[in-house]
């Protein structure tokens, strides 16, 4: 059954294909059955995949379908990887992309561009699958590249207004900045090692380069600047808050199962590498770390319920990047999957909201809405307690303690990578309680719309709240002991010491109560604090997101558009036009001399004479 | 053929050839333009039979019978331009046909 691999990411590209080609003579259902139907069935078919590899001798499973190119020494073929790493990846994308579509019909009914939706959804299913499981870096390229153009397709879906349109070009032109340093990496290694084979690869690096010179590090930091860019880590992180300008489930998808997860995974994948290139991988864990705690309290100061959930995907993201830097391989994966159910459901939660309550996204203008909306209610609050860690009832506690405890004894990490995580546990118990408090709780602000919702969007909310709360219990770290490197704990490998772990459960039960102070029980000496004065100087820079919007702007957009301005008018062209002004210009001076006056010819022919016969008697 | 020194034939030559432009230059009158033009013409020729006879070579003298030969052709060519000259404007002033200017 493992032989089925190729369908999983085969079957969505058929489905994007059928879409794209026949869509426009489809009716509404059968494009709808085609765009949730070949990502399910992709769902179905990695699961069969993940049952056959189960029972397979060894620890990986190869499929090589052709060969895609071979010039000189080197040659990519396109072919599959299947590892548990892979593994984990194919089936969260497929099976929680599965369930996002399967809300979006409910999303868009009554919505045109259904065709160009879900063409464009199944397109990013299929090149997010064939990231995860391509074999070499070329071929994961491929991936990578056709992600960053579904996202672009997608957040501008509504490309009626203007913003959206700019959002997506942001998206785009952001990313592409990593996009151009992995290539320049893929481009280094292959130079200096000759493929692009990711087995070879983790073979051959160590064997041809010794850890900390020049060449793995400089390999490791450009695949870093790509994995920031896809990631929306610092400083390319300013793309993710305006993608928010898509519909909901296409944030959900972005966020969960998609994009966003793939710079996690390619530095995952190249874990080897990072061995080799020890400086680089302190850069990871400062760049996860910083992340986490800037987006955090970025997270804090937005009023838009999405631009909080985009914030606080960007600090998760974080999080596994620190873990990653950290050496906690496992770890990360593991909080990876735990993210895109939690995070998945509260997209889809939140869309629901907004569409009762005719796209109102503040937060400050909905309240009460527990009993109106039970349903979302419940999911939203899964998922809430589930991204704040809440201890013991949740899938995301796991996963979240997990990267506390192996950061705080990692050799590679330290106190002060866990007090960053630390921090940042407590800071995103607040932002999501101030969310479900101001939306869910106190008085209604917005009636919402009265409308019975669609079991299309209710029955992946419900699936999603169960995973969200559950999918604790996989024992994901366990599976890819054998693929991704142990964490080098600094004492001997077990359980966190029981203070240790209370203190990890603590923390997101203080950001609650605080949260429950300021925004449920208003009193005490905490409502002081948020209403004094250095509280209302921060607010607008969380609420900008540190101004790294503004900085860029000066930096880099305002000083472009000026050259653009300046090259509007091609001063490049000046030499040649310059020489077509001067033929104009004697050309007009000669015309005067065509009077067509008899006589002045004759006299000017004389005259001409005249002077050639001085000018040879003369001289 | 000793008398006259070539420079007095030269500046003979010289000096119809002169007046002759002059008047192509300075008469409107198509007509008289067209006789300046013969004058000029015959100043050459005259300038090739004097050289002719000073150096005792008949080819001066056949450069003359050439030139003729080519004047008269211009006459006939000049009279036709000249004739229909008139019929389109109604006048003999060369002048009326600068409509050709570019």
């Amino acid at each position: 059954m493992v032989g089925l691999l190729f369908l999983v990411p085969l079957l969505p590209f058929l489905g994007f294909l059928v879409l794209l080609v026949g869509g426009g003579r489809l009716p509404r259902r059968a494009v709808e059955a085609i765009g949730v139907g070949s990502v399910a069935l992709s769902f179905a078919v990695a699961v069969l995949v993940a049952i056959g590899f189960a029972g397979l001798e060894g620890e990986s499973y190869r499929q090589t379908l052709w060969r895609w190119m071979a010039t000189g020494g080197f040659s990519a073929d396109i072919g599959l990887w299947l590892d548990p790493l892979s593994l984990v990846m194919m089936l969260v994308v497929t099976g929680v992309g599965a369930l996002i579509l399967l809300y979006s019909v409910g999303f868009l009914r009554g919505e045109a561009g259904a065709r160009r939706y879900f063409a464009a959804m199944t397109l990013f299913v299929a090149s997010m699958l064939v990231l995860v499981l391509a074999d070499n870096l070329l071929f994961l390229y491929l991936g990578w590249e056709g992600v960053g153009l579904c996202s672009y397709l997608l957040i501008g879906f509504w490309y009626r207004e203007p913003a959206n349109g700019a959002a997506a070009r942001k998206a785009f032109l952001v990313t592409r900045i990593g996009d151009a340093a992995l290539l320049l990496g893929l481009v280094l290694i292959v130079a200096s090692l000759g493929t692009l084979d990711i087995p070879v690869l983790q073979d051959r690096a160590p064997e041809a380069w010794t850890a900390g010179s020049t060449l793995p590090v400089a390999a490791a930091a450009l695949l870093l600047a790509g994995a920031v860019g896809k990631s929306a880590q610092l400083p390319l992180q300013v793309w993710l808050p305006d993608a928010m300008a898509g519909p909901s489930p296409v944030s959900a998808l972005i966020h969960a199962a998609t994009m966003v997860t793939a710079g996690v995974y390619l530095i995952a994948r190249m874990h080897g590498l990072y061995a080799l290139a020890p400086a680089v991988q302190t850069a990871v864990a400062a760049i996860g770390a910083l992340t986490l705690l800037l987006a955090a309290i970025s997270a804090l100061g937005q009023s838009d319920i999405k631009r909080v959930l985009a914030w606080s995907t960007i600090s998760q993201i974080g999080y596994m990047v620190m873990a990653l830097g950290a050496g906690a391989w496992g770890a990360a994966i593991f909080h990876f999957m735990t993210h895109a159910f939690f995070k998945a459901l509260l997209f889809l939660a939140a869309g629901l909201v907004i569409l009762r309550l005719h796209e109102e996204h503040d937060i400050r203008r909905m309240g009460g809405l527990a009993m109106k909306l039970p349903v979302s209610f419940a999911g939203f609050l899964a998922g809430a307690a589930s991204l704040a860690a809440l201890p013991v009832v949740t899938a995301g506690a796991y996963s979240k303690d997990l990267i506390l405890w192996q950061v705080a004894a990692s050799t590679e990490g330290g106190l002060l990578l866990w007090l960053a995580g630390a921090i940042g546990a407590v800071l995103t118990a607040l932002y999501i309680f101030k969310a479900v408090f101001l939306v869910f709780f106190g008085p209604m602000q917005t009636a919402p719309e009265p409308a019975p919702a669609s079991p299309a969007m209710l029955g992946p909310i419900v699936v999603l709240a169960v995973l969200a709360v559950f999918g604790g219990g996989l024992a994901v770290p366990a599976q890819l002991a054998g693929t991704l490197p142990a964490p080098p704990l600094a004492g001997a490998p077990g359980h966190p010491p029981l203070a240790f772990a209370l203190v990890s459960a603590a923390l997101p039960l203080l950001g609650l109560a605080i949260a429950w102070a300021l925004y449920v029980g208003r009193r005490g000496p905490l409502t002081g604090l948020a209403a004094s004065r250095a509280v209302a100087r921060a607010a607008p820079v969380a609420a900008a997101g540190f101004g790294f919007d503004a900085l860029y702007e000066r930096l880099f957009v305002r000083p472009w558009h000026a050259l653009a301005r300046t090259l509007r008018d091609d001063p490049a062209d000046r030499p040649a036009a310059g020489l077509a002004g001067l033929s104009l210009g004697g050309y007009r001076l000669l015309r005067e001399t065509q009077t067509g006056r008899v006589r002045w010819y004759a006299a000017s022919l004389a005259g001409g004479m005249a002077a050639a016969l001085a000018l040879g008697v003369l001289s | 053929m000793t008398g006259l020194p070539m420079i007095w034939g030269l500046g003979l030559a010289a000096i119809l050839f002169v007046l002759g432009l002059l008047g192509v230059l300075v008469r409107r009158n198509i007509l008289f333009m067209l006789v300046s033009l013969e004058v000029m013409l015959n100043a050459a020729g005259l300038a090739f039979v004097v050289a002719g006879a000073r150096w005792g070579d008949a080819d001066g003298q056949v450069m003359f019978l050439i030139i003729l030969t080519v004047a008269a052709a211009e006459v006939a060519v000049g009279l036709a331009l000249a004739l229909q000259l008139f019929r389109r404007t109604g006048s003999v002033d060369a002048d009326a046909a600068m409509r050709l200017r570019g």
